[in-house]
């Protein structure tokens, strides 16, 4: 029985007809209904209306576009004199250093670093809380709970992200001190653990990754519930006629159908976390030497080392080495939205 | 929606109380005390526009005080914007005056100055901010290092802090044989780039880096801004950083006592001792341009001379274009040279003129046209 449900639930069956009936029913109720009846009645005014809001819309959808790729030429009209004039190999130095122009000596391989592991370390710990906090308000807590529940949530991604950083570098970080040093002495071993380059274990990328992951909480629970909330009623209703538990319902329904809506709210979140800059820059103490490829290390990421040089921003060769910075983290914002989108079948619903 | 909706409301009452507070704890501009100056002609532009070194800012907005008390009508809007970009702007006619941690390079920027003003420009050091070795040493009060010892901790040759060098220069104390965190300055800064002149300068060459706005020691954990690093330091037993003498008092720091140059007697960090300092300077500009030969402070050998301190100037123009805004920044510099002004500067951190190296000053601004 349950075999059966298993591969009636998932989501190509009914939920791809679903939707294609739907728009099918509505294109043809709207879409030949008002432009037949504005033709046939032969007034110009309403052919006006069409062409005027058509080229609103498209007008609107075009702006995105072209500001888009304005601002990727933007960034890469700015970078190139920079990158022409850079001394050292840009993909693997991990030295940023702009202070003479004459000399530049600017690599990403250590912003790459910090960048992706505090944002994956976030990703790791807020993606089966979220989860978690989602299925609770859906499925397990009871209405009168789940709403100022939900608010409060949400509430996480009202407060401003230099909140985060006081509260990462002053509260978090001395709390965090006797986990972090439990798992530099017992799991030193894995590389991941492994001293880094700070001589201290307090506002390294493992303080940052636990406030990133706190920041990015509140984003992929609400598109996760908002998804698993939609999950139709009578998959869960067919699951539930069939006797499975409440634990296997979810299982069978409501997981596979909200899928691609949680990975795409994970992903929303890591698109954060990969741009946060100031609770970064004020959590994760600057290092001196090269990273390790651990999370104890300190150092910048993409974003909060621009931040950091941001005012002293008055020469155009190391001004454009940040921007070719900057490029490379607008590409890599890029990429985790397209792999996102590979992973979530192309139906991102977030 | 409504609730998420008020749901962000609430939050952002919360978050802006909390902002709220965290100003209120800030100090605020031109506390009590600020009384009218005498000896200043007031008049000209009644608004001048200046940029530049965030680290005289507090200085700037208890001399604008002052000086809205002073001429009635008057006053300046001060940017803290970093030094760069006060003399980019400066230059580009944006300003009025620039304020920065740096005098005008030789070369370009001094070229492009005298075109700015069709005159020479002058380098005026207005403020000085002692910086403080601070640090957070269970047991110990009254650290003693001298130029060559400070050096090697910042670079991490002296990497313990019962090393021989320290020990040598503490008789008697109970140093923990526990590893020195230092705490730099992540941003670029004018504290690092001074502090990092004077450990090249007064070290004999046991420094071995380059002085820059960048910390170059090689050693340690960063950290961002002055705050960042007193924090840091309270925060972690057994560390040390250099940072403006205010915050090292305000987060309850120990301050180290420098032996300097000449050496003799540890120094404390008092308004008195770096006022010694200063008195000494060497002047490297010609007549009015008093831009100063830092070395000559950095290797200060006077008894009782503090020698860390970071100096910011005013960039002016000999003689301005408009009489109206020449008439204006003579009055508010005037004022800040007056004792109400001057008076003000130790709350904020920073350490009044001493008289004679005033006078320089007052004979160079009474000349600006």
């Amino acid at each position: 029985m349950t075999e059966r449900t298993t591969e009636q639930a998932p989501p190509q069956g009914p939920r791809d007809e679903d939707p294609a009936a739907g728009s099918a029913t509505l294109d043809t109720v709207t879409d030949p209904g008002p432009a037949r009846g504005g033709r046939s009645r032969g007034s110009s005014s309403g052919g006006r209306g069409e062409r005027v809001f058509r080229g609103l819309t498209s007008g609107s959808g075009l702006l995105v576009v072209v500001a888009i790729a304005a601002i990727g030429l933007f960034l890469l009209v700015q970078a190139v004199p920079s990158l022409m004039a850079n001394n050292a190999n840009f993909f693997t130095s991990p030295l940023f250093d702009t202070r003479d122009p004459a000399n530049l000596n600017f690599g990403i391989r250590d912003l790459v670093v910090v960048t992706v592991l505090s944002s994956l370390f976030a990703l790791v710990l807020a993606m089966p809380v979220a989860l978690g906090i989602a299925l609770f308000l859906t499925h397990y807590a009871p209405r009168r709970v789940a709403r100022p529940f939900a608010y409060v949530i949400d509430l996480l991604a009202a407060v401003p992200s230099i909140i985060y950083g006081l509260w990462g570098i002053a509260v978090l970080a001395p709390a965090l001190l006797p986990v972090a040093t439990w798992l530099q002495g017992n799991l030193g071993w894995f590389f991941l653990f492994a001293p880094g380059n700070l001589p201290v274990l307090t506002g390294t990328i493992f303080t940052g990754g636990v406030v990133l992951a706190v920041m990015i909480l509140p984003i992929i629970t609400a598109v996760t519930r908002e998804v698993f909330a939609q999950t139709p009623r009578f998959h869960i209703e067919a699951a539930q006629a069939l006797g499975a538990t409440r634990w296997e319902v979810i299982r069978m329904a409501v997981l596979p159908y909200g899928r691609s809506g949680y990975i795409a709210g994970s992903m929303l979140g890591l698109g954060r976390a990969l741009g946060e800059t100031i609770a970064v820059l004020i959590v994760i103490r600057a290092a001196t030497t090269p990273s390790n490829f651990s999370l104890f290390d300190g150092g910048y990421t993409f974003a909060s080392l621009i931040a950091s040089a941001a005012s002293e921003f008055s020469q155009p060769l190391p001004t454009g080495a940040y921007i070719a910075a900057g490029l490379v983290l607008f590409v890599l914002t890029f990429v985790v939205n397209a792999i996102a989108r590979v992973i979530a079948g192309g139906k991102v619903n977030g | 929606m409504r609730y998420q909706r008020r749901a962000a409301a609430v939050g952002l009452i919360a978050a802006s109380a909390l902002l709220l507070g965290a100003c209120g704890s800030d100090e605020n501009a031109g506390g009590g005390g600020v009384s009218a100056a005498p000896g200043v002609t007031c008049g000209g532009k009644p608004d001048l526009r200046s940029s530049g070194s965030s680290a005289q800012n507090n200085a700037m907005t208890r001399f604008v005080a002052t000086y809205q008390q002073t001429c009635q009508g008057q006053t300046l809007n001060y940017t803290p914007s970093g030094s760069g970009a006060g003399r980019n702007e400066f230059l580009g006619g944006q300003t009025d005056f620039a304020g920065s941690d740096s005098a005008l390079k030789d070369g370009d920027e001094t070229t492009r100055a005298e075109q700015r003003c069709a005159s020479p420009a002058w380098n005026l050091p207005l403020v000085f901010g002692p910086v403080a070795i601070a640090y957070n040493l269970p047991g110990v009060t009254d650290l003693v290092l001298d130029g060559p010892t400070a050096a090697r901790v910042f670079n991490g040759q002296v990497a313990t802090w019962n090393d021989p060098a320290i020990a040598a220069l503490n008789p008697g104390k109970q140093l923990p044989a526990a590893p020195i965190v230092v705490n730099f300055r992540s941003d670029e800064s004018g504290t690092t780039e001074n502090f990092q002149k004077y450990l090249v300068a007064a070290s004999n060459g046991a420094y071995g880096k380059e002085a820059g706005q960048t910390f170059n020691g090689g050693v340690g954990a960063g950290a961002r801004g002055s705050q960042g690093v007193a924090d840091a330091t309270r925060n972690t037993p057994n560390s040390v950083t250099y940072v403006e003498s205010s915050f090292a008092q305000r987060g309850g720091l120990g301050v180290a006592q420098i032996i300097n140059s000449g050496g003799g007697q540890p120094v404390p960090l008092t308004a008195e001792t770096v006022g010694n300092a200063i008195n000494n300077v060497q002047v490297e500009g010609e007549g009015n341009d008093l831009k100063l030969n830092l070395d000559s402070l950095y290797q200060a050998n006077a008894p009782g001379a503090y020698p860390i301190a970071l100096a910011t100037y005013e960039i002016v123009c000999s003689n301005y274009a408009d009489d109206q805004t020449a008439t204006a920044v003579r009055a508010f510099l005037q004022t800040a040279l007056s004792p109400g002004a001057q008076q003000a500067l130790p709350e904020a951190g920073y350490v009044p003129l001493p008289e004679q190296f005033k006078q320089r000053m007052t004979t160079a601004v009474n000349a600006i046209q």
